[in-house]
Formats: C-alpha cells, sequence, structure tokens
C-alpha cells in the first residue's frame, strides 16, 4: 500500500530531478570499475603471455619483459609430452554423465517433493539441501573406507573397486551435486499452477505422465541453467578426484594439474600452458553460456 | 453464541474425518512415486548422510584402516608398534590429541577463523559494492560484469597455477614491479609462512568477489526498484536508501551470502593442495588439508582424521542451520 503510494509520488517528482545530478560519483564508479576489470583480467592474461613465450626467453628476460617471440610450442609440448588427450576424455567420461545423472534424479525427488503431498516434504528437502552444504572433508574419512570396501565388476572398474573407478567418481559427483539441484528444482517446480496437472488428471494421465510430459518441459530453463552450472563444477571439482583416485589413467583434466605440475617442473611455460588448456572447456561455457550459469546461481539464490 | 457455532462445525465435519488434500495415487503411482524419490534418497543416504555420521562415530576410534573396526572394543595400551591392530573405541581421546599434541590443529583453526573473516570483512563488501555499481548500468557494466565474473567459472585449481607467475620470486610480477627480483633480495610470497596464508587469500577473495557479486545482483534485481525511489523522495541519501531501505529487503540473499562465505572458507582446500604440490607447507595448516593428510599415504589416522572432520561438521552447522531456518520457516505455512 504505502509502497504504491510512494511510487506514485516518486514518479510525479523525480522526473524533473533526473538531470544525471551526480556526475562526479558517476566519474568515480568509472575510474573504480576500469581499475578493478584492469587488475581482476591481468592474471589471466599474464598466465597466457607466459604460455605465449618460450621458457629460453623467459628464463633470460623474466616473465615481465617485451616478448622477442610469441609461440603455440608450449601448448603443443604440454599436449604431446602429457597424457592430456586421455585427462580431457577421462573429464568427459566423468562429466556428462554425471550430469545427466544429476539431472534425472534430482528432478524426480524435486516432482515428488513439490507436487505429491507427502507429510514429510519439508524433512526431505532440508536432508537434501543441507548434504550440500556440508564441506566435502566432513564425509571424505569414511567415504574414502566406504569407496575401498564397495566391489564392482571388472565390467565397469578396472580396479574392481568404486575407489578409483570412473563410477566412483560419477557418483559422488551426483549425490553431492543432487541437494542443491533439487532445492533449486523444487523451488521451480511450487511455481507451476495446479490447474495444469488438474487438466491432466482429469485426462488421466499417470505420475510418471505427469512428471515427464507436464512437469519437465516446463521446467526447461531452470534444467539448461542447472545443466551449465553443473557441468562447470563437475569438470572443476579437484579434491573428489584427489582423493578418490589414485591412478592416472582415470584422473580428469582439473585435478591431473596436480600431477602436471610436478612433471613440467623445470618448465614452467609449459605448466602455464597446461592449465590453460584444461581451463578451455570453462572458458567456452562462460563465453556462450554466461547467463544461463548465471541464471542457474540467481535460481539458488533467490528461489525461484 | 461462538462455542455454539463452533461446536455445530465440528459435527458438521465429522463424516469426512481426514480432509485429504492429495487425490489417493493407485497403486502403480504409488510404487513409481517411491522409485522416484527413493533412488535419490538412496543415493544421497548412502553417500553424503552415512559418512557424515560415520565421521562421528570414528572419531572415537583408533583405527589404522586395517582388520576392521570395532567400536566396542576399548583400545589398549601400547600395542606392538609395526603390527596393525584393529580399529577400537578410543574414547575423546582424538579430539584431546588434536588440541593438545597435533602441532597443525591450532594453526589449522586460526588460518580457517582467518580465512573466513578476510572473505567476510574483504571479498563480500567487495563484492557487494560491485553489484551495487553495475545494477546502476553505468556505461561498460556488461564488460565490468563478464570480467569480475570470469574466475568463478575458472576451477580452483587453475587459479591455483595461474596466481604462481603473479608470484613468481625471480620473474614474476609483483616482484619485477616491486623491484624484488634479485636474489639478494626476493620476496618469497607462497613459500615465507608470513606470506603465504595472505598471498592465497588474494587468490580466493579474486575469485570469491565475483562469486558474492552475481549473487547481490540477482537479490538487487529481485528489489522492488520504486521503493529506493520513494526513499530518495522522502530525502534519504544515495547511502542511506540503501543501507535502510534496499539491504533489509535483500534479508534471504545476505543469508545465501553468509552461507557460502563460511562454507567456502571451511571448504578452502584446492588452492593450497595446487600451490603446496600436495606436501604441507608451513604457513597454509588447514582443517581440510589436514583431513586429507591422515587418510592417505602410509600411516593412516582414520578416527583421528574423523575427529578433525566433526570439527568442521559442527563449525558448518551453523551457517547450514541458520540457511535452512530462513527457507523452510516460512514454508510450514503456506
Amino acid at each position: 500500500m504505502t509502497v504504491a503510494a510512494g511510487s506514485a509520488l516518486a514518479s510525479d517528482r523525480a522526473v524533473p530531478k533526473r538531470r544525471r545530478p551526480i556526475r562526479a560519483s558517476n566519474v568515480a564508479a568509472q575510474v573504480f570499475m576500469i581499475t578493478v576489470t584492469v587488475l581482476w583480467i591481468t592474471p589471466v592474461l599474464f598466465a597466457l603471455y607466459v604460455a605465449l613465450r618460450p621458457i629460453a626467453e623467459t628464463n633470460r628476460l623474466g616473465y615481465v619483459s617485451l616478448a622477442h617471440r610469441l609461440t603455440l610450442d608450449n601448448f603443443a609440448a604440454a599436449w604431446t609430452q602429457s597424457d592430456m588427450g586421455r585427462f580431457f576424455l577421462n573429464s568427459v567420461v566423468v562429466t556428462l554423465p554425471a550430469v545427466l545423472l544429476t539431472l534425472f534424479l534430482a528432478s524426480t525427488a524435486a516432482f515428488i517433493v513439490s507436487r505429491v503431498n507427502l507429510r514429510f516434504n519439508i524433512a526431505l528437502l532440508i536432508f537434501f539441501t543441507a548434504g550440500n552444504l556440508l564441506p566435502q572433508q566432513v564425509i571424505i574419512t569414511p567415504l574414502y573406507r566406504l569407496y575401498l570396501q564397495i566391489h564392482l565388476p571388472g565390467l565397469i572398474s578396472s580396479s574392481g573397486l568404486l575407489y578409483n573407478s570412473y563410477a566412483g567418481l560419477i557418483v559422488i559427483n551426483v549425490s553431492f551435486q543432487l541437494g542443491f539441484c533439487v532445492f533449486v528444482l523444487s523451488n521451480y517446480m511450487k511455481t507451476i499452477p495446479g490447474e495444469i496437472y488438474e487438466a491432466g488428471l482429469v485426462d488421466g494421465a499417470s505420475l510418471w505422465t505427469r512428471y515427464w510430459r507436464l512437469t519437465l518441459p516446463l521446467c526447461r530453463p531452470a534444467l539448461a541453467a542447472l545443466a551449465t552450472l553443473l557441468t562447470t563444477w563437475i569438470y572443476n571439482d579437484f579434491f573428489w578426484a584427489i582423493t578418490l583416485v589414485s591412478t592416472g589413467d582415470i584422473r580428469p583434466v582439473t585435478s591431473a594439474l596436480a600431477n602436471l605440475q610436478g612433471q613440467f617442473v623445470s618448465n614452467q611455460n609449459m605448466i602455464a600452458a597446461a592449465a590453460l588448456m584444461a581451463g578451455v572447456p570453462t572458458l567456452v561455457i562462460y563465453l556462450l553460456l554466461q547467463r544461463q550459469f548465471i541464471a542457474g546461481l540467481s535460481l539458488g539464490a533467490t528461489k525461484g | 453464541m461462538t462455542l455454539l457455532d463452533r461446536r455445530d462445525s465440528v459435527v458438521g465435519d465429522v463424516p469426512r474425518r481426514r480432509p485429504r488434500r492429495t487425490r489417493t495415487l493407485s497403486r502403480r503411482d504409488k510404487l513409481v512415486a517411491t522409485l522416484l524419490l527413493g533412488v535419490p534418497l538412496a543415493l544421497d543416504l548412502a553417500f553424503i548422510w552415512s559418512p557424515a555420521l560415520a565421521t562421528v562415530a570414528l572419531s572415537f576410534t583408533r583405527w589404522s584402516g586395517v582388520n576392521g573396526v570395532q567400536f566396542l572394543t576399548p583400545c589398549k595400551q601400547g600395542g606392538l608398534p609395526g603390527i596393525p591392530t584393529p580399529g577400537c573405541f578410543f574414547g575423546v581421546q582424538n579430539y584431546y590429541q588434536a588440541a593438545t599434541v597435533y602441532p597443525d590443529f591450532w594453526p589449522a583453526v586460526r588460518h580457517n577463523a582467518i580465512w573466513l573473516m578476510v572473505f567476510i570483512v574483504f571479498a563480500t563488501p567487495l563484492g557487494m559494492l560491485f553489484a551495487v555499481i553495475i545494477d546502476k548500468n553505468i556505461r561498460g557494466s556488461r564488460i565490468y560484469q563478464s570480467v569480475i565474473f570470469l574466475p568463478v567459472m575458472l576451477s580452483l585449481a587453475l587459479i591455483g597455477i595461474i596466481w604462481e607467475f603473479v608470484y613468481s620470486e625471480n620473474y614474476g610480477l609483483i616482484n619485477t614491479v616491486l623491484g624484488r627480483n634479485q636474489n639478494n633480495n626476493l620476496i618469497d610470497w607462497l613459500g615465507n609462512p608470513h606470506l603465504n596464508l595472505w598471498a592465497i587469500l588474494v587468490e580466493a577473495c579474486w575469485r570469491q568477489a565475483g562469486y558474492v557479486m552475481v549473487l547481490y545482483l540477482a537479490g538487487l534485481k529481485s528489489v522492488d526498484p520504486t521503493l529506493r525511489e520513494a526513499a530518495i523522495v522522502d530525502g534519504a541519501t544515495e547511502w542511506q536508501s540503501f543501507w535502510r531501505v534496499v539491504f533489509p529487503t535483500m534479508r534471504p540473499i545476505n543469508v545465501v551470502v553468509l552461507v557460502v562465505t563460511v562454507i567456502e572458507s571451511l571448504r578452502a582446500f584446492d588452492l593450497v593442495y595446487i600451490t603446496s604440490k600436495g606436501n604441507p607447507l608451513p604457513g597454509l595448516e588447514l582443517l581440510s588439508v589436514s583431513i586429507t593428510q591422515n587418510i592417505v599415504g602410509e600411516t593412516q589416522r582414520i578416527g583421528f582424521g574423523s575427529s578433525l572432520g566433526v570439527v568442521l561438521l559442527v563449525v558448518s552447522l551453523v551457517p547450514i542451520s541458520i540457511f535452512l531456518f530462513q527457507n523452510f520457516r516460512s514454508e510450514e505455512k503456506p
């Protein structure tokens, strides 16, 4: 009520005042933001600059010097002298199924929690949401032991265990991210008008139809945003892969950076090149899907 | 009169004793519902909550990871060195040892606390400031936002490596600019135990500020613009209208940011691991690093590592509870 009155007042009186009375503060804001932007981009560009220069030259002149030669040699060398191709493949093998599984399982859980009346809906939501907020280190010790106990057929895991297997990495990433996605999706599904389901019920739609045919298509924007978020997060995962994987042939590229650092210790420029290559997929997402990513974060923060 | 009315209505309600809001599901639908909810529930239970509870249980044992664990058998004094014994009940000894003899514990607690304080005092206000400025839609806002947001997309491992070039002793950006890149006057940003935590916190804030910015941008967009205009018309300055009007209405976002801040500073691990090349480095002790060190390698101290995990768990329960309370309190009554 008061808001409406206030806004009416505002539009009456604010109009003549709109002659940009705060010039000075505008200039200050610009100066500040330009400084920040330059500071913010510097570390990335600096690493790129190092990666593009031969080690012989930077050893002689330091990193802060005019380049005599810019070359992609470091990138090529980092690629051929390590198992980068394998690491990238591992990242795909883990990330892709993990994202799809998380979205599927989170959407089914969110559907039940938000659209079927159970007595313990809120308890369930709390259960899922809180699980995602725990620091990973709280659960890692027993999880590590658990992974050494669970045996898998050799067909799925070359180690014969959940430890040191793609399946193990997928399982923990899915379980850990489920909570956040259930939270976001259930908030989103609650905003779907009930009439849609009334109509579905009249037509005799089964529960599965109401989930798959009615709910999921309406959740497409949320699913797209979450998919972007999950892809980035799971691809960027470092902790699970460092603790639950011990050999290089399973290791996704982000966690493999730790080993590459040791392997290329005599050529820092190659480390820069390898690290930047590992960042390419996220940079692609950043350039193409930044809005989706931000939408995902916002969905989580502002509750649908 | 009213009493009578009420009794009447009660009587009237008797035939439909349980007012059901749901239509009853068919048997098949019930089965489907069980599956749709059961599978994700089981996963979360098996791989998140069971380990979380197991951390608590194991923290009262001494166990090297071999021969199973017997929660009810008290540990014997001594025991032959080198001969692995099954896990045994150790009481609160792990906690006692952590607080008294484990050299990394108090530095780790202090560093985690510093991490949190820097996030609260520096990264969060900075991110909020970015959001407020960008939300004004000044010229170039989109570029500013994109650049500040970039680190949020990068993995922490990558961030750690990128910054090593900025901090490099002989060739690095900072030392060269400062003229401290000669062998007799180097600043060892990442090795010096008095400096390295702060150097790493700069990296962490570089990312965190962008994260906070995005969250507050979402929050600011959801604030009714007429509220602020009304405040300005009533004679409030920009500063006052933000703190007295806009900020309080963003309460839900403030809680989210608080949770993110606390949890991220408890989770802090990747940057330190990459910078120290996986080895403990003086000045960079963190609870998360200590926990990991106690489960990998030759000598596993499962019970001890778990007790450190419980410390993290207890601390993290505070922001988690606040978040859950604010989120689900309003849902109790639709």
